[in-house]
């Protein structure tokens, strides 16, 4: 399982940095939302692959009959899905007003603040 | 003392919540930030005051066991950044008031600010790693409205760019986080290093330390990874710049100091010599593109990113000395560059530009600003006696010792061409004529010209007591470094030791 | 967009939406649930109600701004970890009151309650000023 799992990791990874390398402002944002994927998925890897129930304790019971899943990585994973949804929120409205103001989606048009 | 560490959260968090309530009022507003910023200065202070000897104010948030719950941890390295957190927040926010156009503010300035002050100070507070990196996307989100803020063609255009490299930066240290739990199984600073030191597991933590060096590195704005910051930095208004360039990259750096002494010191004569290469290079390549820049604001951008290698150089020379000159010359360049900054602020909101081919005889109109400019520009060059020379020498002296000449030769060569682009800005903006006169766009009365210059006052007279009072600084720096050179006392301190 | 039997089935689905929000909120403690989610499902009723009628129907609809309502939220999770120091705990431990009902029995109410209450409106707020946002845009 370690194994698929570490291919799809890959392939977001992979998918998620051409897109950004790509000039479309759309792309790019797929990207970063590929990217941010793949480092959840690669948490949920690391944090180990197991068969376990929930980590509730039932009434009455002092340890676990079953070793149950490890409940951090799941945490970790939400929050950090909580935050790439608010910031991709962000990043929408700010590309869409980009695009409403420049008139372009082409990355590469975008050079009013380079350094020369 | 068990609510004192959390306080530098929840002040700011708390002004940020009555700012967003009297949303219409911008009088009212004004007055809470401004209120706000005072008491997290004072909090500050009291914080520092009790961390001095020595101690680590540790706390544990909803009274959860250390190495399980959130740890809060602040050693004598924490308490300066909050020190410094708390000056700049009053300093920036009294200039923001006076000098901010209304529609920012009524766009909600005040509450991104004190957000973004509270993930500021999240960060230097937390002893969690997964904690940090939710710091790090408070600060960083609350940093991308203000930058976008006003929505002007190249504010937004330099956002596009800050926006992405932040979010792959995120990406990098979310991942980093993965690894490094999946090896320990503990996401606890302290733990972590405990841990680490126990049995070390070779080119896989060396691999993600590189990733974490790679992610604060971008961050930071460290060679080769600062592309985005003079894309981006020079175009919100002055307050905003002032207070990115103040806290943000140093946000970076102080994580890396952090991580980089506590966890990631098993294999120093790699990691810490590539992170000296970094510096050297950081440091030269901000230097020699300023050269280029004829714009007063790009210049103090781009020299921001040779500050920043200043900073990573006493990491990497990884020595007690050392880490001693980072801590000085952190203190120093947060306070000198929020000044310039201000100060360019200062000039555009004169003569309408910072074109130094427009500008041009401020000396003579304004001598009491071009006094402020020319000592916080010779402090950043490091001319004696002032706070840069006593950071850069800790620097030098650090690096002769352990007979690392090329990046001495590097940090005393940067430091003559900073000379010289800050001696160009004052040529040209301030010593040499204006090519056409310029009209005072806002000639204010003498009594409200002289608040508007307070803040900046105030940031020369710590400049230049930091410089007077060479002495004690540097005792406490060598403290603060003596404790990250040695994290044991870190460790017990935070599992109680376990 | 004017689809009647998206409008016909909005009307009949707000109330349960709602209602189901307020009981994921409640039963958070123990189960699966919570202030996000049901902030969540809260926030999309009131967005499938702005693409049902119009953003501006959907404004009206809740009322007060969705921004005050994520400082209001802000406020609530932030005072909640305070009943704990004055029994010299740390910031946001929990704590519980025993409140007992009229009719008998006892009902425990805590101060994660508290903050999951803060959390539903925080989240609840937040969508909506995206949402109405995005949805003004067109």
């Amino acid at each position: 399982m370690e194994v698929v799992l570490a291919i799809v990791i890959g392939f977001l990874y992979g998918g998620g940095l051409y897109l950004m390398m790509r000039r479309n402002l759309i792309q790019l944002i797929i990207g970063l939302g590929l990217l941010s994927h793949g480092a959840n998925l690669l948490i949920f890897t690391a944090g180990g692959l197991r068969k376990g129930g929930a980590p509730i304790l039932a009434d009455g019971e002092k340890v676990f009959s079953t070793i149950p899943a490890d409940p951090l990585p799941q945490a970790l994973i939400l929050t950090s899905i909580v935050i790439s949804f608010a910031v991709t929120a962000f990043a929408l409205v700010l590309f869409l007003r980009t695009y409403q103001t420049v008139g372009t989606d082409d990355v590469d048009e975008l050079k009013e603040t380079e350094t020369e | 003392m068990t609510l004192l560490p959390s306080l530098p959260i929840t002040i700011p968090l708390a002004g940020a919540v009555l700012c967003m309530l009297f949303r219409r009022n911008i009088r009212a507003q004004k007055g809470i930030a401004l209120f706000t910023s005072f008491l997290i200065l004072l909090t500050s202070l009291t914080i520092f005051a009790s961390t001095k000897d020595g101690t680590i104010a540790v706390m544990n948030v909803g009274d959860w066991p250390a190495p399980f719950g959130i740890t809060l941890a602040i050693d004598m390295l924490s308490s300066v950044m909050l020190l410094l957190v708390g000056l700049l927040a009053v300093g920036v926010s009294a200039y923001a008031c006076f000098d901010l156009d209304e529609p920012r503010m009524k766009f909600g300035f005040f509450p991104l600010m004190l957000i973004l002050l509270m993930g500021v100070n999240g960060a230097f507070v937390t002893g969690d790693l997964f904690n940090l990196y939710v710091w790090f996307e408070v600060l960083l989100t609350a940093s991308f409205i203000l930058l976008a803020l006003g929505g002007e063609r190249a504010q937004l255009a330099g956002s596009i760019k800050y926006v992405t490299l932040n979010l792959l930066s995120s990406a990098l240290f979310l991942a980093g986080i993965g690894i490094l739990y999946g090896m320990a199984g503990t996401l606890n600073l302290a733990d972590l290093a405990h841990l680490v030191k126990d049995g070390a597991r070779g080119d896989l933590l060396t691999m993600v330390a590189i990733m974490f060096m790679m992610a604060f590195g971008i961050k930071a704005g460290m060679f080769p990874l600062y592309f985005w910051l003079p894309a981006s930095y020079p175009t919100p208004p002055a307050a905003v710049t002032a207070l990115f360039s103040g806290l943000l990259t140093k946000v970076g750096a102080y994580s890396m100091i952090r991580m980089f002494t506590l966890v990631f010191d098993s294999d120093p004569e790699f990691l810490h010599g590539l992170i000296l290469v970094g510096a050297g290079l950081t440091m030269l390549s901000g230097v020699l593109a300023a050269t280029a820049q004829y714009e007063m604001r790009k210049i103090l951008a781009v020299h921001i990113v040779s500050q920043i290698g200043y900073i990573l150089m006493g990491l990497g020379l990884f020595t007690e000395l050392a880490l001693t000159g980072s801590i000085i010359y952190l203190a120093h360049v947060i306070i000198v560059k929020t000044n310039l900054f201000l100060v360019a602020g200062a000039v555009n909101r004169l003569k309408g530009t910072y074109d130094l081919k427009k500008l041009g005889g401020l000396y003579s109109e304004r001598p009491g600003l071009s006094l402020l400019f020319i000592i916080s520009a010779m402090s950043l060059a490091g001319v004696p006696p002032l706070s840069g020379f006593f950071a850069k020498i800790t620097l030098i002296i650090a690096g002769i010792q352990i007979e690392s000449w090329a990046i001495v030769v590097v940090a005393l060569g940067v430091s003559l061409l900073t000379l010289y682009s800050m001696t160009k800005i004052w040529a040209y903006v301030f010593w040499k004529p204006a090519p056409e006169p310029l009209p005072d766009l806002d000639p204010m009365p003498k009594g409200q010209w002289f608040v508007f210059l307070l803040p900046m006052v105030g940031y020369t007279v710590i400049s230049i007591a930091i410089g007077v009072f060479a002495g004690p600084v540097f005792d406490y720096a060598s403290e603060a470094a003596a404790q990250l050179m040695n994290p044991q006392a870190y460790i017990d301190a935070v599992l109680g030791g376990v | 967009m004017t689809s009647i039997i998206l409008r016909t089935s909005t009307r009949y689905m707000f109330p349960p939406l709602i209602v189901f929000s307020v009981y994921l909120l409640l039963r958070g403690h123990h189960f699966p649930g919570g202030g996000f989610v049901g902030g969540l499902f809260a926030g999309s009723a009131f967005a499938l109600y702005a693409l049902a009628y119009s953003v501006s129907d959907a404004r009206k609809a809740f009322r007060q701004d969705p921004r005050d309502i994520t400082a209001g939220g802000l406020a609530i999770a932030l005072l909640s970890g305070i009943p704990p120091l004055f029994s010299s705990h740390a910031f946001l431990t929990g704590t519980w009151w025993e409140v007992p009902l009229p009719m008998g029995g006892v009902l425990d109410v805590g101060t994660p309650l508290i903050f999951d209450v803060g959390v539903y409106f925080v989240v609840l707020g937040v969508l909506l000023t995206v949402v109405f946002a995005l949805g003004e845009e067109e």
